[in-house]
């Protein structure tokens, strides 16, 4: 029998991102025993990353801004096949949960009368998202983190879950292994909340960092939950191309909010060239009204850089596509244009995107006060996830809930820039809430020690093979280039059916990993036990992205390239059959309520 | 493409010593990259911490060539030239493994700071008005991203090992964004003289030198800090004052 240690608390946060965080801090506060496991340090989650703002229509640059806008610009973003529940109480509460940063600490810029400064950003009607600089991420999570550890919370750090573990139909805690020692763990727990974030790392270009191989959709998966809308994953526009090694580094869309714009080799601003219909009569037609907007004129309308993401990273490839991009594959993005209109250009640059003008400095030796960068597009963000009750956060596995960028419903098929931080903070609160709840009514059963020993059995069997045996990291690496290359931003369906059947044989390769003979802080082991978590989130998008004979929002085929009606309202479900094999399902979305569908018409 | 030599240290809290590898080297790439190429085809268990690989996260701390730095901030090319790169961990933590350290007394350090304390809210809905000028100051503080950079040159932690009795310059940062928040109305001053130690630094300015978020750590955290301290312990008129204000019974 392998050792491990055995944690008992009411609620077992995984992750301690904005989500996870937010969700310990509301647990914890009903009195409830809460523990946070998270794979690296306290405050090195991905939320720290965020840069550009978190959303909530406050209303305190532009008074026009409501919930009503906010519920409506969201559905329109996610072509209206968002969980209208999550949305409309997304919008409601965004800036309640925003106030109470405020309230904890933290420092948001500010509006000349001292309220909390908010900008532009791409698909808000408003200037809606509250930030600090470019790096608002970095606020959000310490002053979660800082208030937090004052909280009575059990932060076990540099800790990594590998198993749900079940007890009749309900989810009773988790079985995962500490990095420094390779020791393991069972944390048992009344109710288990995943807020493990995304899963960028299963392509080659991305923003995101090495934690997001998708833990949180593959555990609940095996246990039986339900994934949704995994064919939807956002390639953000605008990521550093140049050199090499930065490829994909996130440049924020706070650069165009703040009047940066996209420009081909031949210095022309493309995204004039092509506007969707559904957003033509609130975008700028000419670059004097884009510079109005920008600046804060409140008749003009938004330039077309600042449409959706999806759209942006579309026009993106087809300028580069047609021999019009930049030296290294890319296009330019310009603020330093900005010092026609500016007399201290430079300064205005620095004083808003301080972090941005800090990495080109650094990474890519280029002033971005003085010339433009090059960037194109990155694996950013997963809009689908594991599925869950829009009140309660609880996933279709009693017990189980999910919250932040691993749950799904917000951001339906594309999601809006600023509405993951606001998620994150909305329904980071109510799943512990409700999590915190369910623990109250409930009680703890014992954990089954068969479950247990074939977890840590199989964890521990890449030792038994040696180092002889198959490298994760070269199995992780073709699997990127076989997801960037095939199931990326333009999508056929042989080259999907080419993924899915690739995915398959990666799978056996996996199975035949090995590690160097060593359980502490060994890295090659702990790769080869993020593998099967990445291999099944990579199965869910190619077989998803497969089933949607269609385009729509993030999700682009080639060779369906406009939207079928008839899938306007279905979305796609992936579960693990009896089996053991992966199953595609459609279903119908809930039908919206009036009086949400009437916000969505007066809003048009 | 040419190739560099990195010496990276190899071993763990009961010895270790440095291993040589030669991995070749592109336009731009930066030592985590070397680490990482050194990782995935010739020792896949060098521990190492990374995260964001933008300079964001404050993880992938580390000695280059004898300097703190982050990694994944650190471009080869500005290496020089044709020599060997030592990367080594932090000296002022335990080692745990290859290129981690234990960095927990950090966390013990900043609980031990008082927490945020608002006044009530300026406006009936419950919010406050802050002119940016007053948080301009706490904003630079806030910009820290906890690499535990400073901590690490800093001669009080590093070579006098005193992780008990000095919080060090990050939560001198951390309690000098506390006291400079214009809501903010704990006091820290008595902890800060006592058990957190500022008597200790000596403004060798060193932490501020190594920042990479350019924080400018003595001059704009450590010494007001210190100048607070004395106002409130050695001037003979404040500390009348302080006696008969209100409350200071409870302290
Ligand atoms: C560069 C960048 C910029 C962004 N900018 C913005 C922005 O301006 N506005 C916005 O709204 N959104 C932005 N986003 C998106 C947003 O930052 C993320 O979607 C969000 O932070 C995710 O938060 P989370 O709490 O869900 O997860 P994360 O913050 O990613 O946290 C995940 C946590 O789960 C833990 N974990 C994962 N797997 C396991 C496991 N198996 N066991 C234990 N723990 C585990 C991790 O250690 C981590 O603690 C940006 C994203 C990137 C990459
Ligand atoms: S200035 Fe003070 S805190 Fe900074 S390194 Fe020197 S002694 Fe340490
Ligand atoms: S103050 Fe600077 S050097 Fe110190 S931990 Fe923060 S960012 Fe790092
Ligand atoms: S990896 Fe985040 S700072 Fe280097």
């Amino acid at each position: 029998m392998t050792q491990y240690e055995t944690h008992e608390h009411d609620v077992l946060v995984i992750g301690a991102g904005g989500a996870g965080l937010r969700a310990a801090i509301e647990a914890s506060s009903t009195g409830a025993r809460v523990a946070v496991v998270c794979k690296s340090l306290l405050g090195k989650a991905h939320t720290v990353m965020a840069e550009g703002g978190v959303a909530a229509a406050m209303g305190n640059v532009d008074d026009r801004d409501g919930w009503t806008t906010h519920f409506a610009d969201t559905m329109r973003g996610g072509q209206y096949l968002n969980n209208w529940r999550m949305a409309e109480l997304h919008a409601k509460e965004a800036p309640d949960r925003v106030r109470e940063l405020e309230a904890w600490g933290a420092l948001f810029d500010r509006t000349r009368d001292g309220r909390i400064l908010q900008r532009n950003f791409g698909g808000h009607k408003y200037p809606r998202l509250a930030h600090v600089g470019d790096r608002t991420g970095l606020e959000m999570i310490r002053t979660l983190q800082d208030h937090g550890i004052h909280g009575g919370i059990d932060f076990l750090m540099e800790h990594t879950v590998l198993a749900l573990v079940p007890a009749g139909d309900r989810i009773v805690g988790a079985v995962g292994y500490e990095r420094e020692k390779g020791r393991f763990h069972l944390y048992r727990a009344k109710a288990v909340i995943i807020a493990t974030g995304g899963i960028g790392r299963a392509f080659r270009v991305t923003s995101n960092s090495w934690e997001y191989t998708g833990d949180g959709h593959a555990l609940a998966y095996e246990a039986g939950a339900d994934l949704i809308d995994m064919e939807f994953v956002q390639f953000h526009p605008t990521g550093m191309v140049w050199p090499p090694s930065v490829q994909g580094i996130l440049v924020t869309e706070g650069v165009r909010g703040e009047g940066g714009v996209l420009r081909n080799k031949d210095g022309k601003r493309f995204m004039f060239d092509d506007i969707p219909d559904l957003y033509a009569h609130q975008t700028a037609d000419n670059e004097e009204e884009g510079w109005r907007y920008v600046t804060g004129d409140k008749d003009a309308r938004r330039p077309p850089e600042l449409l959706t993401r999806d759209h942006v990273a579309r026009c993106i490839v087809h300028e580069i596509r047609e021999g019009r991009g930049s030296p290294h594959g890319g296009v330019y993005l310009d603020i330093a244009w900005i010092k026609e209109k500016l007399p201290d250009a430079a300064t205005h640059i620095k004083r808003k995107l301080p972090s941005m003008h800090h990495q080109f400095i650094e990474l890519a030796g280029v002033d971005i006060t003085q010339e433009p960068m090059e960037v194109g597009p990155t694996t950013h963000y997963v809009m689908g996830g594991i599925r869950v009750d829009g009140d309660t956060q609880m996933a279709s596995v009693p017990g189980l809930f999910a919250a932040g960028e691993c749950a799904a419903g917000l951001h339906g098929a594309n999601r809006l820039g600023g509405n993951s931080l606001s998620d994150l903070l909305v329904f980071g609160k109510r799943a512990g809430e409700y999590a915190a709840a369910f623990a109250a009514e409930h009680d703890l059963p014992a954990a089954s020690e068969s479950f247990v020993n074939d977890v840590l059995q199989h964890a521990l069997a890449p030792f038994d093979r040696g180092d002889a045996a198959e490298m994760p990291y070269a199995i992780q690496r073709s699997l990127q280039e076989t997801m960037q290359d095939l199931v990326g931003i333009v999508r056929v369906q042989a080259e999907l059916d080419e993924a899915v059947e690739r995915i398959g044989g990666f799978r056996e390769r996996a199975e035949r990993v090995g590690a160097l003979p060593n359980r502490e802080y060994n890295p090659g082991w702990h790769t080869a036990l993020d593998l099967p978590n990445l291999l099944t989130v990579s199965e869910a998008v190619a077989r998803s992205a497969s089933d949607r004979t269609e385009s729509r929002g993030a999700h682009f085929r080639e060779d369906h390239p406009e939207k079928d009606p008839a899938l306007a309202k279905h979305n796609t479900i992936v579960r693990k059959a009896a089996d053991g094999s992966m199953h595609v399902v459609r279903e119908p979305t809930k039908p919206i309520r009036d009086d949400l569908q009437k916000i969505i018409e007066e809003n048009q | 493409m040419p190739e560099m030599t990195f010496r990276i240290w190899r071993g763990d809290s009961s010895g270790g010593a440095f291993a040589e590898y030669r991995t070749e080297v592109t336009e731009g790439m930066v030592v985590l990259d070397a680490v990482h190429a050194i990782q995935a085809e010739q020792a896949p268990d060098l521990a190492v911490r990374w995260n964001c690989k933008a300079g964001k996260c404050g993880s992938c701390s580390a000695e280059v060539n004898g300097r703190p730095k982050l990694m994944c901030m650190s471009r080869c090319g500005d290496l020089p030239p044709g020599e060997t790169v030592t990367i080594e961990p932090m000296k002022a933590f335990p080692l745990l493994r290859d290129l981690t350290t234990d960095v927990s007394s950090n966390f013990r350090a900043k609980m031990a700071v008082k927490p945020f304390k608002p006044r009530p809210p300026d406006a009936p809905d419950g919010t406050w008005r802050m002119d940016q000028a007053d948080i301009d100051r706490p904003q630079e503080f806030r910009k820290c991203i906890e690499c535990f950079l400073c901590q690490d040159v800093c001669h009080v932690l590093r070579n006098h090992e005193k992780h008990d009795s000095f919080i060090g310059p990050r939560h001198f940062v951390y309690a000098a964004a506390l006291e400079m928040h214009p809501l903010d109305t704990e006091n820290r001053l008595a902890d800060l003289k006592g058990e957190q130690g500022i008597g200790y630094c000596n403004i060798t300015k060193c932490c501020t030198k190594v920042c990479p978020e350019h924080i400018t750590i003595t001059d704009n955290a450590i010494i007001p800090l210190k100048e607070r301290v004395v106002d409130e312990f050695y001037d003979p008129v404040k500390k009348l004052f302080r006696i008969f204000r209100p409350g200071n019974a409870r302290r």
